[in-house]
């Protein structure tokens, strides 16, 4: 006979970890990732390797060589990372550029807070946002999408749908008139637009997220409050004025409002803890992200408008508490 | 151009100006006198903060001292462990008083349970808390009076003075110690406990606080304090009692000459500092467990000037 | 059929049941040769002997009497010589007072009456009732020990307006309580009776969950004879069992945090308890056995016995076929709350539910890492607290911040160390918290 051990109650764990969680969003990004390679060839499929790699060596190195910790770049959070990393780049940037992305992610917005767990910002979106305001330029020249099966020609950039009626806005055009430059709903749930790798299938997105509410990674709270606002209050100016304002399925399926919903404020670590506080969190930024896309200076804001409610997730989880239970005071007694 | 310049400037120094006289005029009505003499007394203290003396911080420190300075003109009862007797009559000069001089103290770990002498018989899973572990159950060795283990002293060290012997599973002070308390209140079992450093840093005491009788203490762990009495009969300046099979030297009364050590079948009295003993004692002397004289020698290792200084009358 | 199935809305988790002893009859053990019996057997102060060393004693006869208000009597649950009055080992390691006895033959007091008929009528008064619970030595059998007696006298100015009866055994593998409905359904409901008079009630619910519908329909069928007795059944979900769960989950009606049942006019007994109480009001058999539940995936004959209080675990054990070789951990209780032993050298007590043996590597606990905020602990958490957050204010000793949060609410479920990805030792660092929090308290109250 062995020892024997002693330990607090309870003896038993629920078979759930880390791990499984991460590599769950990492399956739950798999239709995305298809999409991406089948509609920008063989340059999203280096834009995934090279972020994931960069981002596991990053990792490691940081962990063994200035953190002299324990090495855990097998628990996928730096995988997760690498992937969204990518997804939020567009398929031609520069190899170097998406490594500086990798050492921004992982180096400054998650281990120098403390590693997984640790960081207040979503490491890939920290990392998308310093990119995007470094090298504005590759940054912002999508390739239109081909099909893989139509051959590998080089792809010609273009603007995505929110940049064209951001310019075309911008420049006293109307809606109406800019309605042939745009994809139809069709093109944009399946992702044929311009954009970053992973946001511009809205159908594999939206599978994505079922997986993980099946899984239980995520819970409804942030996606559905953070759509719903978008809805709502795109809807609001779109009823008042069409000619001037997108409508709010068009602000729904462009850009990166699905990825975002789906898979960056969903974010466990910079996300509240709390049903109530998420609620508000995902309305939050719902409204800052339709702000900055109709008055703001860059044609989409959902990384902006995560990154700032981020920033106010501590308050969030000082104010929002769960419900108590027995925080009311006790039942009246009839006495027979 | 010239002009909005100097309206700019105008304004904002106006404006500064009349902030500086509302700020002048409020500050002057909510000053709060205080005696200048905490200021003072604050100044000469250590600034740890740790609360050794029993007060929260060294300023409320000062202000009780001040304040008893001045109704009841004595000091007793005041004392600042970190700064010892230097910070205490710079105190007394500061406050017009005369400070009795007090012996320094040091943390003593009263228990030699390493993993050695009381083997594991059981795996210990979780929380990193002496606390939580206590009340969970006895110990991986068995004795119920024994070291965790688990560190609850050396998180509330404020001083780097206490640090966990992986090796034998047990905490080591250092000379660093200050005598501030800390880790006497944190372990559960209070096995730690403060005594005096000695001259030279030499001091005799039991390493064992387990009040089971002989047998029992015995099998659980090697070092045991058996309760045998024989200490407490050589004696002799009455200086050790025995209380439920357990030894204690009281260190006002010991004068360290340590006959009480030779005599003990487990060893479990400890003597630190010391000069290796003459080999005049015939009789066949046990060697020492390992463990015991491994905390010797790390005391031993680094003796510091503050020793050296120590109070001859101890 | 069996009506609605209630439970209870806040948290919660669903554990592997793992009932392997449910099939298994009760079963009596003999008579240990030697009978250990600690005198700190209930919640609250430890009890006081009453016989001395070389007495004989008799089954049933008092050894130890109450030595306070929350504390209870202790009778001899065999018969022979007191071998001597000293420490006992418990569970945990620490020595504890106790009686030792030499076991000779079984002669048991003559005021116990040893038939097999059930009686029904109920003689005695509500007070009788309860001076009689008392003087039996009555405590609460599903695990926490709570004295019966006190629970049955409501506070002044508290009116208790049902009575719940506890069936729910929540924890998995245990069965006893499974076992008892089944073939003592009879006793249990005339105790449940005895203790609505005692209570001044008219109405009293049996919550059993619905993976024992054997029992629920056993019951169903039996209670149609006694007036007032609902049996509820209620959704399999962890930790209904504690009380204020069950009352939320049978009544909707939620007891205010810090506060005691009564405060929503209920007193919750165990099922357990009910049947002692019907053993000891009309039997007039004082609490000296209970039904125990041994069991584990590497035990060849998971079993449910009726054992004499103070028999070693080792006596049971062989009479499951012996000590897998694979054992990691002994617990006395089930694997969510129950407590692991140190060795088998300790003797059954009154709060024994169970004695699970778990294999090593179910037992293991896997390394700790990051939490990940994920919240899952908040989700499960049945109390609606936070535990990553009070686990981290008493690991950082900001008890004062455990305290706001209301650590002291937290009933110890384990739902949220369950659950969590990170598996990190939460409920340790709320036990934690929750010691040092009760101390804080405790010490401001005295000042």
């Amino acid at each position: 006979m062995s020892m024997l051990t002693v330990s607090g109650s309870p003896h038993i764990h629920g078979d759930d970890s880390t791990k499984k969680i991460m590599y769950g969003v990492v399956y739950a990004m798999i239709p995305a990732m298809l999409v991406s390679v089948y509609y920008f060839g063989l340059d999203a499929l280096r834009v995934l390797l090279i972020a994931s790699v960069a981002c596991l060596f990053f990792e490691w190195v940081i962990q063994k060589y200035l953190i002299k910790g324990p090495i855990t770049i097998t628990d996928g959070s730096a995988l997760v990372t690498g992937i969204l990393l990518a997804f939020n780049v567009p398929s031609n940037l520069p190899t170097w550029m998406i490594i500086i992305g990798a050492l921004v992610a992982i180096g400054m917005a998650k281990m120098s807070f403390g590693g997984l767990g640790k960081n207040v910002f979503n490491p890939a979106l920290v990392a998308r946002v310093f990119l995007l305001i470094s090298f504005p330029v590759q940054m912002t020249s999508w390739p239109k999408p081909q099909a893989i099966i139509n051959g590998l020609t080089d792809a010609i950039t273009g603007p995505t749908p929110l940049g064209i009626v951001k310019e075309g806005l911008g420049a006293g055009k109307t809606m109406s008139e800019l309605a042939p430059e745009l994809p139809d709903y069709m093109q944009t749930m399946v992702g044929q637009m311009g954009g970053s790798l992973g946001e511009v299938s809205a159908i594999a997105l939206i599978l994505g997220g079922i997986y993980m509410l099946v899984r239980k990674i995520i819970t409804w709270h942030i996606p559905v409050s953070m759509l719903l606002t978008v809805v709502i209050f795109s809807g609001i100016f779109w009823g008042v004025d069409p000619e001037h304002y997108a409508d709010p399925v068009f602000h729904l399926l462009t850009g990166g409002m699905l990825l975002g919903a789906i898979f960056m404020a969903t974010d466990m670590v910079s996300s509240p803890m709390t049903k109530g506080g998420q609620l508000v969190y995902g309305f939050g930024i719902g409204l800052l992200t339709i702000l900055i896309r109709m008055w703001g200076a860059y044609p989409e804001g959902v990384s902006f408008a995560i990154l700032l409610m981020n920033a106010v997730v501590p308050l969030i989880n000082m104010g929002f508490k769960p419900k108590r239970f027995g925080a009311k005071p006790g039942v009246v007694i009839k006495t027979s | 151009m010239d002009n909005i310049i100097i309206i700019a400037v105008a304004a904002l120094g106006g404006l500064g100006l009349v902030a500086a006289i509302v700020l002048y005029f409020i500050a002057s009505k909510f000053k709060v006198i205080e005696d200048p003499k905490i200021d003072l007394v604050e100044e000469s203290l250590p600034s740890a903060n740790c609360g050794g003396c029993g007060y929260p911080g060294c300023r409320a420190f000062a202000e009780a001292t001040v304040k008893q300075a001045k109704d009841e003109r004595h000091l007793e009862g005041l004392n600042c462990p970190v700064g010892g007797n230097d910070v205490m009559q710079t105190v007394g000069k500061i406050l017009g008083l005369e400070v009795e001089q007090q012996a320094p103290l040091i943390a003593v770990v009263r228990c030699n349970g390493s993993k050695a002498n009381s083997p594991a018989k059981i795996n210990y899973e979780g929380a990193t808390s002496c606390t939580f572990a206590h009340a969970l159950y006895a110990g991986e060795g068995g004795c119920p009076h024994g070291c965790l283990g688990l560190g609850d002293c050396v998180v509330v060290c404020e001083f780097d003075a206490i640090h966990m012997n992986d090796e034998l599973g047990l905490p080591i002070v250092n000379d660093k110690c200050t005598a501030c308390n800390a880790c006497v209140e944190a372990c559960p079992r209070d096995i730690i406990e403060l005594r005096k450093k000695g001259p030279k840093g030499r001091r005799v005491f039991v390493s064992c606080i387990n009040e089971e009788k002989g047998g029992i203490a015995k099998k659980n762990c090697e070092v045991a304090c058996i309760g045998c009495s024989k200490c407490v009969k050589v004696c002799p300046h009455d200086a050790i009692t025995m209380d439920n099979f357990l030894a204690y030297i009281d260190f006002e009364k010991c004068k360290l000459c340590r006959d009480c050590v030779e005599v003990c079948p487990t060893n479990a009295i400890h003597e630190v500092n010391f000069k290796p003993r003459k080999p005049k004692v015939p009789k066949e002397e046990k060697p020492k467990p390992k463990e015991a004289s491994v905390v010797e020698t790390i005391a031993e290792a680094a003796p510091s000037k503050e020793n050296k200084e120590a109070p001859k009358e101890n | 059929m069996i009506g609605t199935v209630k439970t209870f809305s806040l948290g919660g988790v669903h554990p592997e049941e793992n009932k392997l002893s449910a099939n298994a009859p009760i079963e009596k053990i003999p008579v240990p040769k030697q009978a250990f019996i600690p005198m700190g057997q209930n919640l609250g102060t430890p009890s006081k002997p009453v016989v001395s060393k070389g007495d004989l004693v008799k089954v049933g006869q008092l050894i130890a009497e109450a030595s306070g208000f929350i504390s209870t009597n202790i009778h001899s649950p065999v018969s022979g010589k007191v071998l001597k009055i000293d420490d006992i080992v418990d569970a945990s390691g620490y020595k504890r007072p106790g009686i030792i006895i030499n076991v000779d033959g079984d002669e048991w007091d003559e005021s116990i009456d040893l038939s097999d008929d059930i009686k029904e009528d109920i003689e005695l008064d509500g007070k009788e009732i309860i001076e009689k619970i008392k003087e039996k030595g009555l405590v609460g059998m599903g695990g926490a020990t709570f004295p019966t007696y006190v629970k049955m006298m409501p506070p002044p100015g508290k009116v208790a307006e049902y009575l719940l009866i506890n069936g729910v055994e929540c924890e998995p593998y245990l069965t006893s309580d499974h076992r008892l409905m089944l073939e003592k359904g009879k006793e249990i409901l005339i105790g449940t009776r005895i203790l609505m008079k005692a209570l001044n009630v008219n109405k009293a619910i049996i919550g059993i969950e619905i993976n024992k519908l054997d029992a629920i329909n056993h019951l169903n069928e039996l209670a149609k004879k006694y007036e007032g007795i609902k049996i509820q059944p209620l959704k399999v979900q962890y930790p209904q069992g504690g009380e204020k769960q069950l009352i939320k989950a049978a009544l909707n009606r939620e007891v205010p945090s810090g506060k005691l049942p009564i405060e929503v006019g209920c007193v919750v007994q165990n099922v357990g308890t009910a049947f002692a109480v019907y053993e000891a009001v009309q039997k007039n058999k004082p609490l000296i056995d209970r039904v125990v539940t041994v069991t584990g995936k590497g035990v060849k004959k998971p079993s449910n016995f009726l054992v004499r209080i103070g028999t070693p675990l080792q006596d049971m054990i062989d009479a499951v076929e012996g000590f897998p070789e694979t054992t990691g951990k002994i617990i006395n209780g089930g694997p969510m709350m129950g407590k692991a032993l140190i060795s088998l050298d300790v003797p059954v007590v009154k709060g024994s539910s169970g004695i699970l043996l778990m294999e090593e590597g179910e037992s293991k606990r896997k390394p700790e890492s990051p939490c990940i905020r994920c919240s899952k602990c908040t989700y499960v958490c049945p109390q609606g607290l936070e535990p990553f957050l009070l686990s981290k204010a008493s690991k950082l000793a900001k008890f004062d911040m455990a305290e706001k949060e209301k650590v002291m609410d937290c009933i110890e479920c384990g739902s949220c160390q369950y659950t969590c990805p990170a598996s990190i030792p939460l409920l340790d660092y709320l036990r934690l918290g929750k010691t040092m929090v009760g101390a804080n308290i405790r010490n401001r109250n005295k000042k």
